[in-house]
């Protein structure tokens, strides 16, 4: 059972601006029957002021699908274009009171719809994707774009491919598209100044593993008067040593699983691999 | 809750425990809460309550009472039978399955993948069925164990795995079946039979949840998954669950009694509610043939709305039923049975399975076919698609 907020049920029992507006100034039209949800956004807008004056939504899809695709309705409606233009997935995120992270998604199909209405009513050209200049399109099966998964990554700081793909839906289809998305978040946290162990020289690479062995996990061995040491890496293989009374103990073996694995791949990521002699 | 009165048509999700079988546990909570395995006669008295089990889960297998282990659940007797098979023939590594196992099969299978078995995966043809030439050519010298379920969790779909059985042991595999949603609804005589292994689960037929049993017949060599104590004649470890065994030994004294009115009453109220849906609603599709299902059980796909949907309004309404095209993450994947079965995507997205029990009355079944046309007529009105007037009729397969 999914646990929803009262105000995403509150929405999805009885949703505001259910309908399609007759001659509509602007409209938006987001995701695929395939992909389970569709969300087609209908706008009145006065010419003079830019204001919403009214918006309708259909949409086809889940319980916050439906919530999302309403509380939009709602947000905009008395706003100018360039007001609503502002309104992110996180604000309707927000106004439902938080959604489930498998459902983030839903909200970013609200924010989109909005976006792709507003190019409309701009007079670009409505596509049901819209694939801009200079992007590319990462995830075949849901038409997900390099930019939007890049835009996912920096407004909710995603970390993992899960991550993205819970926001985005990128990657939730056939999968092919991972390894892309990888990338994409790994060269973006490089970027911001966190290198990954992988791209790290091996001096760098035994300068962290000692930090990490000589600051968090060596203290915590002590007590049990023992230590372990770096003796050599190997790509993303680290292979390490049991010394003191670690040496031999019957217990090595869990410690190493549950202290210094755990240590390690927490700080440099999950893809590393611990050896022990 | 806004009313109390539940309608509770999910009941391949899990059962109503029975009066009955909560009265015979109850002395188990209480005095009898002896360990069978004590040599003093206060636990020991306590053992032949576990042997009357025994025999009464064997009479609805037709199996004698040696041939039965209890365990915990239906997925500890299915890790249980593959990992026996993979021990006794460890030359041999390679399994077959089918595609649209319950998890409890499906996911072993994938692990036993990334450690190093190969694993066939049977597909099945539009009607969930599996083709027996197949599961035939499928076989090889090295296959250790061949699982195929007995009826499917989210169609009902029964498989033919008296045959299959047949074909596995001419080839020299052992067979194993997950009964779970078979037991207690349709007939099953391992006596007559090429089944080597079956698992069964407690909760699926009006027994608590915690409880199960794997049948294994007597010439089949066998390596237990829990090693430890001399409980279950070597072949499951750990203190019995005694309260629950007793449950599930009444009812599946219940269940041998009860498998004519599970197919006749409840047959009934199921063919009522699934020629309701197709009377009432348009562009919905019954998944599986009607009569290769159990008797309890409809799938049905309701063209242009989502399950989730459907699944929550009707919640709503007290009524509880489940939905296989789950949009559970952001992969938003359709049941992988559905799809196994090529269930076409304009519909697959908006499947939801009724599963029904002797406790189910016709009048449960007329409020819930009342309030499905409501739900799916509101989110029809919601949904982008529902204008379209489309060039299908009804679908169904009889």
């Amino acid at each position: 059972m999914w646990n929803y907020s009262e105000k995403v049920y509150e929405h999805f029992r009885n949703p505001r601006n259910v309908g399609e507006i007759e001659n509509p100034d602007a409209v938006g039209e987001v995701g695929s029957i395939v992909c389970g949800d569709v969300l087609k956004l209908t706008l009145k807008i006065d010419k003079q002021t830019e204001r919403i004056l009214d918006a309708k939504f259909k949409t086809f899809g889940c319980t916050s699908a439906i919530a999302s695709s309403s509380v939009l309705t709602e947000m905009i409606i008395g706003k100018t274009i360039n007001e609503a233009a502002k309104i992110t997935n996180k604000d309707i995120v927000e106004y439902l009171g938080g959604l489930p992270k498998q459902k983030i998604h839903c909200s970013v199909m609200g924010a989109e719809a909005l976006e792709a209405a507003i190019k409309n009513y701009r007079g670009e050209k409505l596509e049901k994707i819209y694939v801009g200049e200079g992007e590319k399109i990462v995830c075949e099966c849901f038409q997900v774009t390099d930019t939007k998964i890049l835009k996912a990554i920096q407004n909710n700081n995603l970390k993992t491919v899960e991550d993205v793909t819970n926001f985005t839906k990128a990657g939730g289809g056939c999968g092919k598209c991972k390894g892309e998305i990888e990338k994409i978040l790994k060269d973006f946290w490089a970027q911001t100044g966190r290198k990954a162990f992988a791209d790290m020289t091996i001096v760098e690479k035994v300068k962290q593993v000692e930090n990490i062995l000589g600051e968090v996990i060596n203290p915590k061995l002590k007590g049990d008067g023992g230590w372990i040491e770096l003796v050599d890496i190997e790509g993303m293989k680290i292979k390490l040593r049991f010394l003191g009374m670690c040496a031999g103990c019957p217990f090595a073996g869990d410690t190493l699983k549950n202290l210094v694995e755990r240590e390690l791949k927490r700080k440099l990521g999950q893809n590393i691999s611990i050896e022990a002699e | 809750m806004r009313k109390n009165r539940i309608y509770y048509l999910d009941n391949n999700a899990t059962t109503r425990v029975a009066d009955e079988v909560y009265e015979a546990m109850l002395p188990f909570f209480g005095n009898l809460y002896g360990n069978p395995s004590s040599m003093h006669h206060f636990g020991g008295q306590v053992q032949k309550y576990i042997n009357e089990s025994r025999e009464k889960l064997a009479a609805l297998l037709g199996a004698s009472s040696q041939e039965i282990i209890f365990t915990s659940c239906g997925s500890e007797s299915d890790s249980t039978a593959i990992w026996s098979a993979l021990r006794v023939c460890p030359e041999k590594k390679h399994i077959v399955t089918t595609r649209v196992e319950h998890p409890a099969v499906l996911s072993l299978a994938k692990h036993l993948e990334k450690i190093g078995y190969e694993v066939t995966y049977l597909p099945v043809d539009n009607d969930g069925n599996i083709d027996l030439d197949e599961l035939r050519n499928s076989i090889r010298e090295d296959t250790a164990i061949v699982s195929v379920m007995w009826a499917n969790n989210e169609t009902g779909v029964i498989c033919p795995v008296e045959e299959a059985a047949e074909i596995t042991k001419s080839k020299g595999a052992i067979f194993h079946t997950d009964a779970v949603q078979a037991a207690g609804k349709v007939p099953i005589n391992m006596a007559n039979s090429a089944i080597d292994m079956l698992s069964v689960s407690g909760h699926k037929f009006h027994a608590p949840k915690g409880v199960g049993a794997l049948y294994v017949r007597k010439s089949v060599p066998f390596s237990p998954l829990i090693i430890g104590g001399h409980q279950e004649n070597g072949r499951r470890a750990g203190t019995e669950n005694v309260p629950y065994i007793v449950g599930l030994g009444k009812a599946a004294e219940l269940a041998a009694k009860n498998i004519e009115t599970e197919n006749s009453k409840v047959s009934k109220l199921r063919d009522k509610l699934e020629n309701g849906i197709l009377k009432k609603i348009d562009n919905a599709r019954i998944n599986g043939k009607r009569d290769k299902r159990t008797p309890n059980t409809t799938n049905v796909s309701f063209k242009y709305v989502e399950g989730e949907s459907i699944l929550i309004m009707l919640s709503e309404e007290n009524i509880a039923v489940s939905t296989g095209s789950a949009c559970s993450s952001g992969s938003m994947e359709p049941s992988h049975v559905l799809l196994a079965m090529n269930v076409p995507k304009e519909y697959v997205h908006g499947s939801i399975r009724f599963s029904l029990s002797v406790y189910n009355t016709e009048e449960e079944v007329d409020y819930v076919l009342d309030k499905l046309t409501a739900v799916i007529k509101r989110l029809r009105d919601m949904s982008p698609f529902s204008d379209e007037k489309s060039a299908f009729g009804n679908e169904v397969h009889h």
